[in-house]
């Protein structure tokens, strides 16, 4: 799925480069459409937990991000490492933690 | 009602009206009731006379609407809007197929009036749900919910709660519900997801439910489906290879794991969708259900529920459905290989055809005799129609983000 530049970026630790605009409306389409399978359209949960601001405040950046990767053992999380970068998680979770796009 | 109520709306023109009438011969009696008759026609001439049994709704999951279908026609009838958060929906009928209940992701219960395509009535029952059942009889409609957890049974007339029956497990954590369904006897039976847990509500008295429990049915069921006959209730695991089976025939046998280790050790593959064991695919004796982390559809034997074959297919199957006569199985994916149906010939047990409909094949129903199937297909904001015989595509309906597909004959088969 990765076009094989994002995937050296990945691999390297090169400082982390923001999604550019056109990334930024997969994400937000795959968050929206299949995270929200799971998690709800509008984030209020569903099988998974909500995924709400004020339910993320107290977790980590780092949790948050190696979740969306690697999944969580014992749950249904599954890692999304593969089809999402670094780069991409981070946003993500940013865009979590600011509720944007609701 | 607005017609008629517009020209009595003014005082002036009320008054017109009326001073009119006082004056008027028997004639213009006459003609004054055939115009209010032709005003109260007008007013309802929105409203379909038509019979239901080849209608169907089509739930449009961003937008918070749903299509009203006509499946001989292949056309939209009406479109319903206002039904809040349906990102996860699911929907029952009636028994006189007029009525559709939708069931929504935000907790609200919908009543819809599938010939005037109408919201009759809405309540919000709850803060997240999950899925709804019809009673035996029609006359209970009963909805499963995440937030908080448990189920909510409903006068199916007037929508006024007339049960409650929480999901506390043993240790008086509430549970999310998965799995909900009719089953003969006016029972309604459902999984509790947190607690791995079996429970069958008789409701034949709705002031006094009896609530029959199957504990350690296996960890993190995520759905489950009965046989057509009502007889067996089967959850499926996703905590391990495996499923649980309780023979509401036979209660006092417990709950039997069936399809024990059916992965045989190898690794799981991520689950980006979780399956939907909605219905009962069978042909014959075979029943045919997706694997969890597998990208197989199981095929079993129900005399003995053995596994008697692991069909490879395109990736992690969502919906197993067989076409209404048995003779092949057509399987949906998860996320991200859902832009593929794939057809199963159950007498060779063989993937016989490929399809690819586009992104975002979220579900598929078939006509009540199985002579097309429509396919929901979400990033193209389409539901496709395919011949089952040819399997070639026969028509097209635009659809904003469509996911579920309900056809009215769901009326009258146990657990749909």
């Amino acid at each position: 799925m990765l076009s094989a530049p994002v995937f050296l970026l990945c691999l390297s630790t090169v400082a982390a480069a923001a999604p550019d605009t056109q990334r930024q409306a997969e994400l937000l389409y795959l968050l929206n459409q299949d995270c929200g399978a799971c998690h709800g359209l509008t984030r209020k949960g569903g099988l998974g937990p909500a995924l709400l601001p004020e339910n993320l405040r107290n977790r980590s950046v780092t949790l948050l991000v190696n979740t969306i990767l690697d999944g969580r053992d014992g749950t249904p999380m599954p890692p999304w490492r593969g089809e999402l970068s670094e780069q991409d998680a981070q946003w993500l979770v940013e865009v979590l933690r600011n509720g944007e796009g609701l | 009602m607005n017609t008629l109520q517009s020209p009595v709306r003014g005082q002036g023109r009320s008054y017109r009206i009326r001073a009119r009438f006082c004056r008027s011969s028997p004639g213009r009696e006459l003609v004054f009731a055939m115009l209010l008759t032709f005003l109260a026609v007008t007013a309802n001439a929105a409203c379909l006379t038509r019979g239901t049994g080849d209608l169907g709704v089509i739930i449009e999951r961003a937008s918070g609407s749903v299509q009203i279908v006509d499946t001989t026609a292949r056309s939209s009838l009406f479109r319903v809007e206002g039904l809040g958060d349906l990102s996860h929906a699911t929907v029952v009928f009636s028994r006189d197929e007029r009525y559709a209940y939708i069931f929504g992701r935000d907790g609200g219960l919908s009543k819809i009036d599938l010939l005037c395509g109408t919201l009759v009535k809405r309540v919000m029952q709850a803060g997240n749900s999950i899925g709804g059942a019809i009673s035996q009889d029609g006359t209970l409609v009963a909805v499963s919910n995440y937030t908080p957890g448990g189920v909510k049974v409903f006068d199916a007339a007037t929508l006024e709660q007339v049960a409650n029956l929480p999901a506390v497990d043993d240790k008086g954590k509430s549970s999310k519900v998965v799995g909900l369904v009719d089953a003969p006897g006016q029972k309604f039976v459902y999984t509790l997801y947190d607690a791995g847990e079996i429970r069958i509500a008789d409701m034949s008295d709705p002031a006094k439910p009896v609530v029959q429990r199957f504990r350690h049915i296996g960890r993190l069921p995520y759905d489950a489906l009965i046989t057509p006959d009502g007889r067996y209730y089967i959850a499926g695991l996703f905590g391990e290879d495996g499923m649980a089976l309780v023979d509401l025939w036979d209660t006092g046998k417990g709950v039997r794991r069936i399809l024990d280790g059916y992965g045989r050790g190898e690794e799981k593959l991520p689950v980006y969708k979780m399956p939907h064991l909605e219905g009962w695919a069978m042909a014959g004796r075979y029943a045919f259900l997706p694997a969890v982390g597998h990208h197989e559809v199981l095929v079993v034997d129900s005399a003995g529920w053995r596994e008697i074959e692991h069909i490879a297919v395109h990736g992690q199957p969502i919906f197993v459905e067989a076409r209404p006569d048995g003779r092949y199985i057509w399987v949906n994916f998860a996320h991200p290989l859902n832009d593929t149906v794939q057809v199963i010939d159950t007498r060779s047990l063989k993937v016989i055809k490929t399809l690819k409909p586009g992104k975002g094949v979220l579900h598929m129903e078939f006509t009540p005799r199985g002579e097309a199937v429509w396919i929901s297909v979400r990033d193209r904001d389409l539901v496709q129609v395919y011949d089952t015989r040819s399997m070639k595509l026969i028509a097209e309906l635009p659809a904003e983000k469509p996911s579920g597909i309900f056809f009215t004959d769901r009326a009258h088969r146990t657990g749909l």
